[in-house]
């Protein structure tokens, strides 16, 4: 037989046999919990590069944390965005409105009002900082734990409680899963439930945006789970090649459902770490600092603003509650790790800053969260009168038929016909309402 | 030849040129990047080498680097930024360089162009027309031969196109990307340079001698959703597209066959209309595609015309497609739906 040239022929050997690592979560249900792991650095230690750097001058902060809250709820450090008390009350409300908001609809499903809901608790700041450091015509390509941005927006939350309901004042007509939003006049992207899409779509955007001559960015969110689809691999490619005005939020809450973030390769390296092989700017920011999200992101549009390219910021945090409604997290982690999260609430570090400031107190705090309840409280009864789910007060029928296309084709019409017939058929007296 | 109801006025007296499918295509993008600032076109080689089958040629010279350029090797991110770009407002013409190619693609095109419209209730919209060649005969093998079509037809929000002549790849091309809705446009590469008739051991001839490369001048559009009748004819129906309008009408000519061809140029929507008028004149249906025959486009045109059509038939409805195999690189002609595969088809139909 004819010796092989070129082959070191098989090397098996003695070796032991090959193993699969499989990723394991620091802690499951009923373990104690212990973060002593996990490295912190102290606020206000990470140095500020100028926003016009070049993209390998940030790398050290791609494993470092940026933070600017100390643990006397000072503002501390290069990173201080030196926000007056006017903006941080502002950025506190929505906060906490978010997180109010949140508190009713959760409940709003388990009582039967709608079929899916969506909580950001402990993760307000990765929105509600990071619009407040935007234009508000900025374009936010968002994810589905996102509600924060609209909200610092302004956007009207009896309007995203008709989209919850999918009742008739819907905007989406009830075509979406709930919290699913859309609002062009806020420039706020349609969500979709495939995950990551948004991210390749952000720098289509901004690079439409530097193609006219714009002075708009575009911003996206995705979380760390959904970071492994090839989705982030295109968005990072284009908009390094491009160099695109775009921000990419990497939001790491540790949990994507129940696999923690070792299984988007957490063990390995921090998330923030891959702008370095992308050759883009990259930070890695404490999640439950406002003011460190905020000094982020604000660094970041002002870099993308003057042509200085994309960033990705690593915003880490923590998952308080479960994924959705449809997932009880007490199944595969310990309830512990929020209770011991080191990092902290966002709400409460801001709250504690301003009184820390003098520019808050606990009276006014608990006075503010009354009134938010109550905010919520009416807009749900304002929006249930246009009914909740499956309550028989949706959109008109044929509006299912309306929007696959600019026109309806024939094949369209004939199957909208068909669908009335079989409501009458079912119903003999019903009638579509205007 | 463009039927007169289709024909602007002053298109009718428009001065032609002789173009193959390459150069009309070429021509309609250019008019359009020309007439509307929003058109932007990119693809992988689509920039300073003007595209491997040269359908981009000299635009990146002509309207700036800023509206034609390369991209990445990432056909996800080629729709996915398409889909953002008309997020902002433009008009976004990638090419996808193979449709081979187009599946990292898909989900893009799947979950997110087509549904934009429908998910948002009209606040955002993708105006995006996806250009791919498509379709074997060349050689390709397995990556550079397919007819994914049907995977785009099934999908509800896509519009599909797919032309035969240089003067339909024009006005069709144009049609798609002045439409508001995503259009996948699969372009037959077997006919970019003539009309390719099936009889791959006969020379091909140029598209100079075929009348379907009389291409106006400037700017015309051919309405999506209307089939062209090809021939007008008795004997029987046959419903195609693409490359097999050519074989279709070749082995009809040779077997002396007073077909009806009709060429469906828009997939979805369905000139259902010119389907139903011609099958119930003669009664009998030859269904023609070169793609893989299981759930293939063939299978819905077949259901179509059973519902439809069912007492005017004559016979059983024939369908002569690709085998369900990949691609196969040396035996691409067992593979083609050729004269003979069609051959046998007609001698049934005229025989029942």
């Amino acid at each position: 037989m004819a010796k092989r040239p070129a082959s070191a022929g098989t090397i098996g050997g003695n070796l032991p046999p090959l193993s699969l690592h499989v990723p394991e979560p620091h802690f499951r249900p009923g373990d104690p919990v212990d973060y002593s792991w996990l490295e912190i650095p102290a606020a206000g230690a990470a140095a500020r590069p100028d926003e016009a750097c070049s993209p390998a001058e940030t790398q050290d902060l791609c494993f470092g944390l940026v933070r600017v809250l100390d643990e006397d709820h000072r503002a501390v450090g290069p990173w201080d965005p030196a926000l007056d008390p006017e903006t941080l009350r502002r950025m506190l409300r929505a906060m906490a409105l978010t997180r109010a908001f949140d508190d009713r609809m959760y409940r709003g499903q388990r009582q039967g009002k709608t079929s899916f809901y969506m909580k950001c608790t402990g993760e307000e700041a990765t929105s509600v900082a990071a619009a407040f450091a935007l234009a508000d015509d900025d374009m936010v390509f968002p994810s589905y734990r996102q509600q924060g941005i609209l909200i610092a927006r302004g956007y009207p939350i009896v309007e995203m409680i008709n989209q919850i309901y999918s009742n008739r004042a819907d905007k989406l007509k009830g075509r979406q899963l709930p919290i699913m939003y859309s609002s062009r006049a806020h420039s706020f992207f349609t969500i979709s439930g495939n995950l990551a899409t948004q991210y390749p779509q952000a720098a289509g955007w901004a690079m439409a945006s530097a193609i006219k001559g714009d002075t708009r960015i575009a911003a996206s969110w995705v979380g760390e789970g959904s970071s492994s689809e090839g989705d982030f691999h295109a968005a990072l490619t284009f908009a390094a090649v491009y160099n695109a005005p775009v921000i990419y939020n990497l939001v790491n809450n540790q949990w994507a459902i129940s696999s923690f973030s070792g299984f988007a390769g957490a063990e390995r390296t921090t998330f923030a770490a891959r702008a370095v092989g992308y050759g883009v700017a990259g930070l890695r920011v404490d999640g439950n600092d406002p003011l460190a999200v905020y000094a982020a992101v604000r660094w970041a549009a002002n870099r993308a603003r003057s042509g200085g390219g994309p960033t990705l910021i690593e915003h880490f945090t923590y998952r308080a509650e479960g994924h959705s409604t449809s997932d009880d997290p007490g199944q595969y982690r310990s309830a512990q790790e929020r209770e011991e999260w080191p990092l902290g609430d966002p709400v409460n570090r801001l709250k504690q800053h301003l009184i820390a400031l003098g520019e808050w107190s606990e009276e006014r705090h608990a006075a503010m969260d009354l009134e938010l309840a109550e905010e919520v409280k009416a807009a749900t009864k304002e929006a249930e009168k246009n009914g909740i789910l499956g309550h028989g007060l949706h959109h008109p029928f044929h509006t299912m038929f309306e929007d696959v296309f600019e026109d309806l084709p024939w094949h369209l019409q004939e199957q909208a016909d068909q669908a009335i017939r079989e409501r009458r058929i079912k119903w003999p007296s019903w009638k579509e309402y205007e | 030849m463009m039927s007169q109801e289709e024909a602007p006025l002053s298109l009718a007296k428009a001065p032609t040129r002789r173009l193959n499918m390459i150069e009309a295509i070429n021509d309609a993008l250019d008019i359009m990047m020309e007439r509307d600032p929003d058109v932007v076109i990119f693809g992988e080689d689509v920039g300073y080498f003007g595209g491997v089958f040269r359908a981009t040629a000299g635009l990146q010279k002509k309207h700036g680097k800023n509206r034609v350029f390369d991209t990445p090797i990432n056909e996800c991110g080629i729709i996915g930024a398409a889909v953002g770009m008309a997020a902002y407002g433009l008009r976004p013409v990638p090419e996808i360089q193979f449709a081979d190619y187009i599946y990292p693609g898909y989900d893009q095109l799947v979950s997110e162009a087509a549904r934009l419209r429908y998910r948002s209730a009209g606040e955002f919209i993708a105006p995006i027309t996806v250009r791919s060649p498509f379709g074997g005969g060349i050689f390709g093998g397995q990556t550079h031969s397919q007819s994914p079509e049907a995977l785009f037809t099934h999908v509800a929000g896509l519009k599909t196109v797919i032309p035969s002549t240089p003067h339909d790849a024009k006005g069709l091309l144009i049609a798609a990307i002045e439409d508001n809705d995503p259009v996948i446009f699969f372009e037959p590469k077997r006919i970019y340079n003539g009309p390719f008739n099936g009889y791959y051991d006969k020379p091909v001839e140029p598209w100079a001698r075929h009348e379907g490369s009389a291409v106006p001048e400037g700017y015309y559009s051919i309405p999506l959703g209307k089939a062209r009748t090809v021939q007008e004819g008795e004997a029987l129906t046959v419903l195609a597209y693409g490359t097999m309008i050519h074989v279709a009408e070749a082995v009809c000519r040779e077997k002396g066959v007073d077909a009806e061809i009709i060429d469906l140029r828009t997939l979805v929507p369905i000139d259902i209309e010119a389907v139903e008028k011609s099958v119930q004149k003669t009664g009998k249906c030859l269904i023609v595609h070169e793609a893989t025959r299981t759930c293939g486009f063939g299978a819905e045109l077949s259901a179509l015309v059973q519902e439809r059509c069912f007492y005017h038939l004559e016979a059983p409805i024939e369908r002569v497609t690709g085998f369900d195999t990949p691609y196969p690189h040396s035996l691409e002609w067992a593979y083609f739906p050729g004269p003979v595969r069609i051959g046998e088809a007609i001698d049934r139909l005229l025989k029942a």
